[in-house]
């Protein structure tokens, strides 16, 4: 029997309120999945790091600060370096509409803002991540 | 008719709600309120029979502080701001003065809120986003450059770093010819909270609270008139509280600082009159009003019996209430001024002291100018136009607001009891419990929205597949550049040895008990930065790591 999918679910930058981040973590380990909260303040590094050791088929990172423009190209060049640019990366937050395309070019898969239900991003992450192997 | 046995109600329900039930059953089976707190049909007579009849002003102030209301003076109308520069910010709040607004609220960035300079490789990307950054003196003298300091009042959204703001302030306001003691204004000061839920923290609690108690200290003697602490249940509230755990861990929290303020050799009566509280004014009306009206009641009884104050300022609750932030949509975002302007009114229903109106956008963004004098416009409107503000507390007598008040007074004094229990507050947080407990309430809230038991119009009902995008101010790299320039002139330009030497002096004089804020003015004086002042105390104290609860 295959995995279950792995999600580490970081909340990157100074920013502390992490309502969002905590209610998609317990929403999506009660879908299934076998989900890893980093907590708060995690640099680009510690996230790609906790990536690679955690196995993880997905990466979810919870901005609101207005901080996705550095945190997000750090990141993605990151997990490429450590061989793991097929993780399926997505961001929830407030993102402002003429950063989408910005993110999406950095292959940034998913992007989810304010009211989004969680029913939507489960059914994302199923359609697009695979157990990687 | 009625029979002996029953009770009018009772026998209205037979006589006139069954058979009506019969023929047109309700649209749901239980009704509840935002918090998920179940609500009876109807309220009459027979529940409140031990509803207290105290009157405005006077003890315990259910129906309010003051005697007259709002007919003697209005609630302050405070907008909280900041954003970019302080060159940006300062432009704002003569924009907002000039509307007519009656006072300032300052909005820090991240990188200041967390006590980091732009410099630092965590404030990447977050320095003037969330609000405007102060990094030393200089910046606070050009946020408050042309604005009299002696003639406003300022409240400034600052916590673990608040001692380092406050003598910025201080000493901006000696630089102008301002007295502090007669400076009014509030400092957020609330560390408490920060662990809870807003997470903008630095030092362990108890550091933390030492300074919170200095502050104290200081205040009493040299700045008298000032609000040492806003203890806020708006963020506990935020992050997916009910309406009774704000109440609950709000007063709670209250009382923790009350209680180290006392083993600190404080007189109550001395301190606690500046002790103000900030809540949230969430959607549900009617149990918004209920939580303002048992707050002051909880916290006069508290403040009297449990602490034996004298003073009836001790005893009087003041409070702040900002609208709800998080009850607005990204989706069909007009729709947010019909919320703030509900949530508004229940606040000053429930007889808030001062009041912010989030503006319409801000479920993508910063303000912009325009929505940010709308959402002061707002609350005019409700003062001067709709005549809520012509009668002390409209809703007393109410039966269903006397009785959500009761229980709501019930359930606080229980949580107060488990978290007493526990050892206080400080312990409670240590062991997560106040922060599991509200983990929970959002969780249930969001199952609640998903199975559309709770309806959010324009989001999960009410959809619109063609939304057109509204403009929204967006905030560039530029502030970020210019303050990291800033800083780095500053380094140049400053008295270095200076600021090593009152560095120094501070961290010596964090292992020991003495009053921390004459150190940090000194520090202040010479444009140490509030990266340098933390980093000081760091070296002291170390920082907090949360476990996280999901």
């Amino acid at each position: 029997m295959a995995r279950k999918l792995r999600v580490v679910i970081a909340k990157p930058g100074l920013d502390g309120h992490d309502r969002g981040a905590k209610v998609i973590a317990r929403a999506l380990r009660d879908a299934g999945m076998e989900v890893i909260y980093t907590g708060l303040r995690q640099t680009p590094e510690q996230i790609a790091s906790a990536a690679l050791q955690e196995d993880a088929d997905v990466v979810g990172l919870s901005i609101l600060s207005g901080a996705h423009n550095h945190i997000a190209p750090r990141l993605m060049e990151l997990l490429k370096a450590k061989g793991l640019d097929d993780v399926l990366v997505l961001i929830g937050g407030i993102i402002p509409d003429v950063d989408v395309p910005r993110l999406k070019a950095l292959g940034v898969k998913g992007i989810f803002l304010p009211g989004t239900p969680m029913q939507d991003i489960i059914a994302f992450i199923n359609t697009h991540a695979r157990v990687r192997v | 008719m009625k029979t002996a046995a029953e009770t009018d109600k009772q026998r209205w329900q037979r006589e006139t709600l069954e058979p009506a039930l019969k023929n047109a059953p309700e649209r749901a089976k239980t009704f509840t309120t935002i918090s998920g707190r179940p609500i009876d049909r109807l309220y009459t007579a027979e529940d409140v029979d031990a509803v207290t009849t105290n009157n405005p002003g006077e003890f315990p102030y259910t129906r309010g502080i003051h005697p007259t209301g709002y007919r003697g003076k209005l609630w302050t109308m405070r907008q909280f701001a900041g954003f970019g520069t302080p060159e940006d910010t300062n432009a704002r709040y003569k924009t907002l003065l000039r509307a007519g607004g009656t006072g300032l609220s300052v909005a820090y960035d991240l990188p200041t809120l967390m006590g980091r300079d732009p410099d630092h490789e965590l404030s990447l990307g977050e320095t003037g986003k969330c609000g405007v950054n102060v990094t030393s003196l200089a910046d606070m003298e050009t946020l408050f450059d042309g604005i009299a300091l002696g003639d406003i009042t300022t409240s400034m959204t600052i916590n673990s770093p608040a001692a380092m703001i406050f003598a910025m302030y201080l000493v901006v306001a000696e630089k102008q010819g301002a007295s502090w003691r007669t400076l009014s204004g509030t400092i957020q000061n609330d560390i408490l909270k920060e662990f809870i839920a807003q997470k903008e923290y630095i030092f362990p609690p108890r550091p933390s609270m030492r300074i919170i108690t200095d502050i104290f200290a200081f205040c009493a003697k040299e700045v008298p008139k000032w609000n040492t602490i806003s203890v806020s249940g708006y963020h506990i509230r935020e992050a997916g509280s009910t309406a009774l755990q704000e109440l609950a861990f709000t007063l709670r929290d209250g009382l923790e600082y009350v209680q180290w303020g006392v083993d600190a050799g404080l007189d109550v009566d001395d301190f606690v009159p500046r002790i103000s509280f900030f809540f949230n004014a969430h959607s549900d009306f009617f149990e918004e009003i209920a939580k303002y009206r048992a707050a002051r009641k909880i916290w006069a009884e508290a403040m009297r019996d449990r602490f034996g104050a004298k003073s009836d300022r001790s005893w009087k609750l003041r409070f702040h209430t900002q609208t709800a932030g998080v009850s607005l949509t990204a989706q069909q975002p007009y729709n947010n001024v019909v919320r703030t302007a509900l949530q508004a009114l229940a606040g000053v229903l429930g007889g808030t002291n001062s009041l912010h109106t989030n503006s319409l956008d801000e479920a993508l963004a910063l303000p912009t100018a325009e929505t940010a004098t709308l959402a002061l416009r707002t609350q005019q409107i409700i003062a001067y136009e709709s005549g809520v503000a012509n009668v002390v507390d409209p809703l007393g007598g109410s039966y269903f607001v006397e009785k959500l008040t009761r229980d709501m007074e019930d359930g606080a004094l229980a949580y107060f009891d488990q978290i007493d229990k526990m050892g206080g507050m400080v312990d409670a947080i240590e062991r997560g419990f106040p922060q599991r407990e509200i983990a929970e309430s959002s969780y249930r809230f969001q199952q609640a929205f998903e199975r559309k038991e709770k309806i959010i119009v324009g989001v999960n009902d009410f959809v619109q597949a063609d939304d057109p995008p509204i403009e929204i101010l967006y905030i560039d790299e530029s502030a970020a550049e210019t303050q990291l320039a800033k800083l780095e002139r500053l380094k140049r330009t400053r008295d270095n040895d200076q600021v090593t030497r009152t560095l120094d002096r501070l961290r010596s004089a964090a292992t020991t008990t003495e009053n921390l804020m004459p150190p940090i003015l000194d520090a202040v004086r010479v444009y140490a930065t509030v990266g340098e002042m933390c980093d000081a105390l760091r070296d002291v104290w170390g920082e907090y790591e949360e476990v996280p609860i999901i």
